[in-house]
């Protein structure tokens, strides 16, 4: 929903992680990990980082962003599955005492950056 | 050259979050971020419950609205300190963040008080998404809007302790089925606590102040 705020943010995060002795540093790809139940448009947030970017050393980069499925374990007899439904019921004995193991990631993996001319 | 960064997008919010959560503990208050869609009736519910909690519990209430100063009016009534965000007057931002609920919780003076409500803005989906420090949340869910919200919005039910279904006096005149919304809640979060109240008639208000009261006394006793 708010995705020029999360946009801005990694905009500062990835422009905090340029190395200082590069002259002229350009971004070239940004890696993102975006779990499934983050509530993150993908489309839009790229939308978003297109236009932040603009006359930033990020300008023209690539925003890839990794989709995280959504896995859980339950806590009653350990089976795990990966959720493609909001439903957080053990598939194999109906309880719902259950752990979340991934799909509420929204995290910079790393930046690729060049030095300009 | 590939950078490592492995950093949370969210992680100045997730910071400051824990810094309201430490300052919280220190005043020993007990924090409830209270989500809906806009409408559903939180404002009502808490008109209601502060005056309930009394004598055992004093309460101090943040409100979020994009504009109007409406909500922080009509709670003031109660007699509990208020403190009324508004994010922007031309329509601004879709939840609160922790910075924002930091702010004004300095601005109260939490001394006498132990249970401090955050009333978020009325949304379904951002408020869910981030942490305020807060040491519980609810959803509040009016019937006049359907069964399928759930699962519509799981995240919000997904984050939260316990749901409201608010304005159950309609009911007679509505054609909601209450079982399917439990089911459809209990998908979503199997073991989450589900209040079925009228703020207008105080309705159900039992069980949900005797859970809040548990909850709070948990913490600050």
């Amino acid at each position: 929903m708010h995705e020029m705020g999360i946009a801005l943010e990694i905009i500062k995060i990835a422009t905090d992680s340029i190395p200082a002795n590069l002259k002229n540093p350009r971004v070239e790809r940004i890696n993102l990990k975006v779990g499934k139940l983050a509530a993150v448009v993908p489309g839009s947030l790229k939308f978003c980082f297109e236009v932040a970017t603009k006359d930033t050393p990020l300008e023209g980069a690539l925003l890839h962003i990794e989709e995280i499925p959504v896995s859980a374990r339950c806590k009653s007899c350990g089976y795990s599955w990966t959720a493609i439904k909001p439903v957080f019921i053990c598939e194999k004995c109906d309880s719902g005492s259950v752990d979340l193991l991934s799909g509420l990631e929204l995290d910079i993996v790393s930046i690729e950056v060049e030095e300009g001319a | 050259m590939e950078v490592k960064v492995v950093k949370k997008v969210l992680s100045a919010n997730d910071t400051m979050a824990q810094q309201n959560r430490k300052y919280f503990s220190e005043k020993k208050v007990f924090v409830l971020n209270m989500m809906s869609s806009p409408g559903s009736g939180k404002t009502s519910i808490l008109e209601k419950t502060v005056g309930r909690l009394l004598p055992e519990i004093n309460s101090a209430i943040i409100v979020g609205d994009l504009c109007t100063t409406n909500d922080a009016y009509r709670l003031a009534k109660t007699g509990v300190p208020v403190i009324q965000i508004c994010t922007d007057d031309f329509g601004g931002d879709c939840h609160l963040a922790a910075h924002v609920v930091g702010n004004a919780a300095s601005d109260l003076d939490l001394d006498d008080v132990n249970l401090l409500v955050v009333e978020n803005v009325g949304n379904l989906v951002c408020p869910a998404e981030f942490d305020i420090g807060e040491d519980a949340r609810v959803v509040v869910l009016s019937v006049t809007e359907g069964e399928d919200k759930p699962v519509k919005y799981p995240l919000m039910f997904r984050v939260c302790d316990a749901a409201l279904l608010n304005k159950t006096d309609l009911l007679p005149y509505l054609d909601f089925d209450m079982d399917a919304v439990v089911k459809n809640i209990r998908q979503i979060h199997p073991d989450m606590p589900v209040f079925k109240v009228s703020a207008k008639t105080q309705d159900g208000f039992s069980s949900w102040i005797d859970w809040l009261k548990k909850q709070v006394i948990n913490k600050t006793v």
